[in-house]
This record gives C-alpha cells, sequence and structure tokens, in this order.
C-alpha cells in the first residue's frame, strides 16, 4: 500500500501509478494478517508503470502489465531511492546521484553504487498489486 | 618453587615485550585542559582548527618557503572507507586522532604511524547519510568526543579507544545527523545537528563532559514566546532548518561560542513568508547557559540553500585607525563579512563580495541586511537563475587566517550559477522536503572562464585581496592551512594534489598528488623537535556529485578515485 502521500494506506493498483514514471513507494501488507510492515524502511518497494514493450526480456517475467517493484533501498549506502530523474527515465537516489534503469532490471547507470536494486516479483490478484515471490537479491545497502 | 619463579619472571618479560606500542601511547597521553586549549602548544593540535578562535594557523616554523621543496611523506595509512574524509588530524603529544566517515575513529603513534586503536561505531541496520563524513572529533581530558552520523555524542578513552558512554541527542529516524566535531569548553561538551534538507529543527546542545548528562539545548530557530518568532508565520518555524552543520569557534575572554546556522527548510522563502531568524545567520551562545548572546543574519528569507553554516573566524583587526574586536565570514553567499563582536551583540562592519554574485542589489552599510533582486529569488512554481549557485562562494571547506601577516586565506569557488523552481512537496519524517528534487537542481558554469577554483588571499586590515591562486581545470573544496613558516597549505582539486602555496605570493611552491581528492582541512604539529604536515585524502560528498555535473558541463573527469589515505609529510634531510 501506498507508505506516503494522498493516498497513503491506500491499497496500490496499476491504474494508480502514472505511465512512464515516476515511481510510487509502496510498503506490502500481508493479505491474510492485513499488517503493513512498515516497521523497516527495508520493506520499501519503488513501484512504476512502464510501457510493457520497453521492458527487457529480464525484466519483463517479473512484471505484471508494465509495472514493475524494485527494493526502494539504495544498494550503495541504503538511502531511499525516492527521486525520478525525468530526462534520463531513471530511478535516482538523492544521496549520491546513483541512477538506476527500471526497464532493465534496475542496471546502475550512473553513481557510484555497486548493484542493482533487487527486484520484487509482482502480479495481479483481483486487481490489486501482490507480491508474488521473494526480492531477487540481497536488500540493503553495502555495510562496512 | 624455582619453576614457578621462572615462570613469572618469563610472564614479566612477555609483558613489556607486547606492551611497548599502547604503554608509550598512555604513557605519553597528556590530558586536555582547559588551559592547553585556550594556549594551545605549538607542537600539538588539539582541535580541529588549531584554536578556539578557527584560525587554522599553525605558529611552526621549520618548514618555510626555502625548504618546502623537500617535503615528502614520512607514513600513510588507509582508512579503509570511502566516502568523503572531511576531518583533519589532532595531534596530542604524538598520539594522533582521525575521525572518518561511518562514525569511525582511528588512533596512531604521530611519529611512526602505527595503529594503537580503532573505534568502529555499529550504525543501525536501517541508517542512511546524506553526507557520510566526519568533520572532526574533540579532545578534552582523557577523553575523545565523537558526534556520531546516527545522532548520538559518544565519549571514547583516549587511551584505549573503548566507548566511556553515548548519549542519544536525536532520533535519527526523523532525519537528524551529526557530522561536526564537538566543541568542548569548560567542562560542557557542545553538538549542533543536520538534517536541514529533511525538515528538521535545528540546535545546539551541551552535555557534561565527565557524565554526558544534558546541561543546555538552545534551539536555532525560536519557539513561540521567544524572540525571533515573529519572523516567522503559522507552523513553519517547527521544521523551519537552521541545522548546525559545523562547529563553533570560542571567545575565551568574553566567554561566548559562536556558530554558523544552514539555511531554512523547505528552500523556498515564499512557502515560510518572514525573516526567519535565525536560519543563514551567526548566533552567539553562552557556553555556560546555552543563552542567545547576539545574532547576524546574512540573508533574510533564505531562498538560495545558501547555508552559512561555517562560524565565523575570531580575529581582532585594524578599521579606521582602531582595533575592532571582530568576527570574519567568508559567506556562503559570497561576500565576506567583517562583523564586531562584544558580549552583548554582533555588530555589522563591511560586506565585500568576493565572488561574482548577481542576488545582492545592495547591503545596508549600517545594518548589514540585503536588497535582493527580486527576479534572481526561486520560488514556489517560478523558476529563477542565480550565482554563486547552491554550492556558493565558499562551502564548508575552512578559512584559514595568519595572524603574523594578518591575512585570510579562502578556499573559494567562481563561474558557477543555479536554477530552481519550487513545489510545495509533503512532509514525511526522515525523508528529503526541500521543495526540489535534486535532479531539477540546475547547476551551470560560465564556460569562458578562466577558473573556477581558487585560494584567495585578503589583508583583514585593509579589507583589500592580497592575491589569488585560480584552478582553470577544478573546483575548490579544500580547507586551508596556514603556518608560521609563511606558508599555505591545500588540496581541494580533482587532481588529488596537496600544495603549499608562498603565504605572501600565492606561488605555489610544492606539491604532491595523494591517492585521492582532498577535501579535509591539513593540520600541523612536532615531535621530537621535527615540524610535521599532516592531511587526509578522501574524495566524496558534494564535490564528487558536483564532479559528476561538471564532467558534463566542462568534459572534467567525472570520477576522481575515492577511499582513505592519512598523510604525513616532513622535510626530508
Ligand atoms: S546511498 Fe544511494 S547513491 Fe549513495
Amino acid at each position: 500500500m501506498f507508505a506516503f502521500g494522498d493516498k497513503e494506506g491506500q491499497i496500490v493498483t496499476p491504474e494508480d501509478l502514472p505511465l512512464g514514471g515516476p515511481q510510487q513507494l509502496a510498503y506490502p501488507m500481508d493479505p491474510v494478517a492485513k499488517i503493513v510492515r512498515n516497521g523497516s524502511t527495508l520493506n520499501l518497494a519503488a513501484l512504476i508503470r512502464l510501457d510493457p514493450t520497453q521492458l527487457t526480456d529480464e525484466t519483463r517475467p517479473l512484471a505484471v502489465d508494465g509495472v514493475v517493484a524494485y527494493s526502494a533501498v539504495c544498494t550503495h549506502q541504503g538511502c531511499t531511492v525516492s527521486m525520478w530523474q525525468a530526462q534520463a527515465k531513471t530511478l535516482f537516489c538523492a544521496c549520491h546521484a546513483t541512477q538506476f534503469d527500471p526497464r532493465d532490471r534496475a542496471r546502475v547507470v550512473d553513481g557510484p553504487a555497486p548493484r542493482r536494486l533487487p527486484m520484487l516479483p509482482i502480479k495481479t490478484v483481483d486487481g490489486v498489486l501482490t507480491v508474488a515471490g521473494e526480492f531477487t537479491g540481497r536488500v540493503g545497502g553495502e555495510r562496512l | 618453587m624455582k619453576t614457578t619463579r621462572a615462570l613469572a619472571a618469563l610472564v614479566a618479560v612477555l609483558g613489556l615485550l607486547v606492551l611497548p606500542v599502547t604503554a608509550v601511547a598512555q604513557a605519553r597521553y597528556s590530558p586536555v585542559t582547559d588551559q592547553r586549549l585556550v594556549t594551545p602548544e605549538p607542537e600539538n593540535w588539539l582541535q580541529i582548527r588549531g584554536n578556539y578562535q578557527g584560525w587554522g594557523y599553525s605558529p611552526l616554523s621549520q618548514i618555510t618557503a626555502g625548504n618546502v621543496r623537500r617535503l615528502t611523506p614520512v607514513w600513510a595509512f588507509s582508512t579503509g572507507v570511502d566516502s568523503g574524509h572531511e576531518a583533519p588530524p589532532l595531534v596530542n603529544n604524538g598520539v594522533m586522532f582521525v575521525p572518518t566517515p561511518y562514525s569511525q575513529v582511528i588512533a596512531l603513534d604521530a611519529k611512526t604511524g602505527k595503529l594503537l586503536w580503532r573505534y568502529k561505531r555499529e550504525l543501525p541496520e536501517d541508517f542512511k547519510a546524506l553526507h557520510n563524513t566526519s568533520r572532526g572529533i574533540a579532545l578534552y581530558g582523557d577523553k575523545v568526543y565523537v558526534a556520531s552520523l546516527d545522532c548520538h555524542l559518544v565519549a571514547l578513552d583516549a587511551k584505549t579507544g573503548k566507548q566511556v558512554w553515548s548519549r542519544k541527542v536525536e532520533d535519527y529516524k526523523t532525519g537528524y545527523y551529526m557530522t561536526l566535531a564537538p566543541l568542548v569548553a569548560k567542562g560542557r561538551v557542545m553538538v549542533g545537528v543536520s538534517g536541514g534538507e529533511f525538515g528538521v529543527r535545528g540546535f545546539v546542545q551541551a552535555f557534561d563532559a565527565q557524565s554526558g548528562e544534558p546541561v543546555w539545548k538552545t534551539y536555532t530557530i525560536p519557539g513561540p514566546g521567544e524572540p525571533g518568532h515573529e519572523t516567522w508565520s503559522g507552523e513553519a518555524w517547527k521544521r523551519g532548518g537552521a541545522s548546525v552543520w559545523l562547529t563553533g569557534t570560542y571567545d575565551p575572554e568574553l566567554e561566548l561560542t559562536y556558530w554558523g546556522t544552514g539555511n531554512a527548510s523547505p528552500w523556498f522563502g515564499d512557502q515560510r513568508p518572514g525573516d526567519n531568524l535565525f536560519t543563514s545567520s551567526t548566533v552567539a551562545l553562552d557556553p555556560a547557559t546555552g543563552m542567545m548572546k547576539g545574532h547576524f543574519q546574512y540573508q533574510w528569507n533564505e531562498s538560495w540553500d545558501w547555508d552559512e553554516p561555517d562560524a565565523p573566524l575570531v580575529i581582532d583587526y585594524q578599521k579606521d585607525g582602531r582595533t575592532i574586536k571582530g568576527l570574519v565570514h567568508p559567506a556562503r553567499n559570497g561576500y565576506l563579512y567583517l562583523l564586531e563582536r562584544s558580549r552583548e551583540r554582533i555588530g555589522f562592519v563591511s560586506a565585500t563580495a568576493y565572488v561574482k554574485q548577481n542576488v545582492f542589489r545592495s547591503v545596508d552599510q549600517q545594518t548589514g541586511r540585503p536588497a535582493y533582486h527580486e527576479e534572481r529569488i526561486p520560488k514556489t512554481g517560478k523558476r529563477a537563475e542565480f550565482c554563486p549557485s547552491l554550492w556558493g562562494g565558499k562551502d564548508w571547506p575552512n578559512a584559514a587566517y595568519n595572524p603574523k601577516t594578518g591575512r585570510l586565506f579562502i578556499p573559494a569557488n567562481d563561474n558557477h550559477c543555479g536554477f530552481m523552481e519550487g513545489k510545495v512537496q509533503q512532509y514525511v519524517a526522515g525523508q528529503w522536503w526541500t521543495g526540489v528534487d535534486i535532479p531539477d537542481i540546475g547547476f551551470t558554469v560560465d564556460k569562458g572562464a578562466k577558473y573556477f577554483g581558487e585560494i584567495q588571499a585578503w589583508d583583514v586590515n585593509s579589507g583589500k585581496r592580497a592575491w589569488s591562486h585560480q584552478y582553470p581545470d577544478s573546483m575548490s573544496w579544500g580547507g586551508v592551512l596556514t603556518t608560521g613558516g609563511g606558508l599555505v597549505f591545500a588540496g581541494g582539486t580533482n587532481d588529488r594534489n596537496f600544495r603549499a602555496f608562498d603565504a605572501g605570493t600565492g606561488k605555489v611552491l610544492w606539491q604532491f598528488t595523494t591517492n585521492s581528492g582532498i577535501i579535509a582541512p591539513p593540520s600541523s604539529f612536532a615531535v621530537d623537535g621535527v615540524q610535521y604536515v599532516s592531511v587526509v585524502s578522501g574524495w566524496g560528498v558534494d564535490p564528487a556529485f558536483q564532479q559528476g555535473l561538471l564532467g558534463d558541463l566542462l568534459g572534467w573527469p567525472k570520477d576522481v578515485p575515492q577511499g582513505g589515505v592519512i598523510w604525513v609529510f616532513a622535510v626530508s634531510k
């Protein structure tokens, strides 16, 4: 469900997401217990709806109708990837300006992050965006 | 019997063998007293700028224009961490202390570079820092004080590096963090908080140096009923910024500390009508009580992200035949301010542009209050261009003052501008809340300019510029050290060089290419009668981000290698 903004606390549907970005930040909710997993920003996901034909072959199977979900925790030092670089159409981390390409499994396009954002496989159940599997990699920044 | 005694003897010998490094450090370690901080010994560098007045001056005079060409590395030590290293090494009778990003501290034998101990703070799992750096630590008594990124004040045993106590200053989850060196005076440890980009309300807080008990807390934005509160409208003051990014300076005679404050949040003045005291100001605080004893605001209703976090240098200077007890501040807004200090107030003396600035229409000669060119004020839904850019004429890198010559040395950046347009952002605790997202912040340069970064020398008594050393291919991000040997030392350039200048002429006398770019101020000390110069090289944070933009604008190399190394130099025989 939406983590912040006018729709805070509401469940996210694909129609809520503007086509082509920017991303919306959301926390997952347990569908049975209806508990929102918002205790830690490590659970934050960035949802974005893109033209499905622009997604790479590696990205498309984990998306639904062009909607992709990534961990919003920067793989550099853990800041929230909350900004959108409108020109390059990339997910932008404000801390040290890493840019991730949401069409290509959040590949690092520019900046210091050492690896992609882990992707969260999603599907729709009765029109609601639902988690379909585990993050594809370790969530969080580099630890020293 | 015999065997036992032999064993005991063996243990004793072993004990001696194992002991030396720490034993030497412990035997040497001399507690840092108020007296020593007020009148620091030339051979030591006990506080980040060498003295309370913020001069960045070492009286040592062994290294001179005549022999600096033979300056050679004596030892180097890799900090093992990345990100921006902004802290100078401190030295107390042969023991060196260096803080690094991630709130770590390294203690070394200053002469040999041998590791004595290392403190690594465990940062919370979900911690994130916009500026992962440390700008310094403080020494007092037999302790080392660290203001941690996750907003705790930590006291370490200077001999062992073991944590003695740790006090929460604020909740890091709401956007508060700390990067500054604590300021210690008269048994009080004072810290200030960062977090202006996240809608915090800035403050300075004092703790008892011994017990860690909080003593006083003064907000840099006055609450209801406090003087200055009337310069705010509505609820804006609650999240109005005025972070305290950097360490205050201190006048032990007046018993007043001077702190610089950050800009207001959100960044666009039309979202918070009023002057917004005490944002982008210098404030005088009594270290005993925290009472505010004066202020000077550089720009009212701030709208350019011109923090004024750098505390003014405490300098007495001549003006029209009289000695003024002064404060000197090369401001981020591009003007060099001379102020007057007293126990009751901070008075305005003069303001002179030291880089190109197109926002101020005029500066009132009595009060120092600027008038603005309306079209240079970015607002909500209204884009405006302004020079210098948000990084200012000088950002946080420290200027230095040489009392022998009355000269001030400013690491300045010129010929760059910015543009912004504000929007209303929803406030979420701990999240970016400035009114503009970083990808939308405009940064431009004058492509025909002959230089961008520079080191400027000013004669404080005449108020005139003496010389400027200009960098055609780099900005200037290094704090400055000046010495009794007539030299100026600074890094700050993207070519990784550490330089020595002739303080009189500005001529480069020596340079050395380090591992990374230097964004920390150097320090100087002596052990066994030999003068050393030390500096930490470790590029990162804003200079790294800006360098990426300059790569696009001017074709400069986008990447300056990162990773911290402590360097110590001496003149070879
Ligand atoms: S934490 Fe995201 S770029 Fe550094």
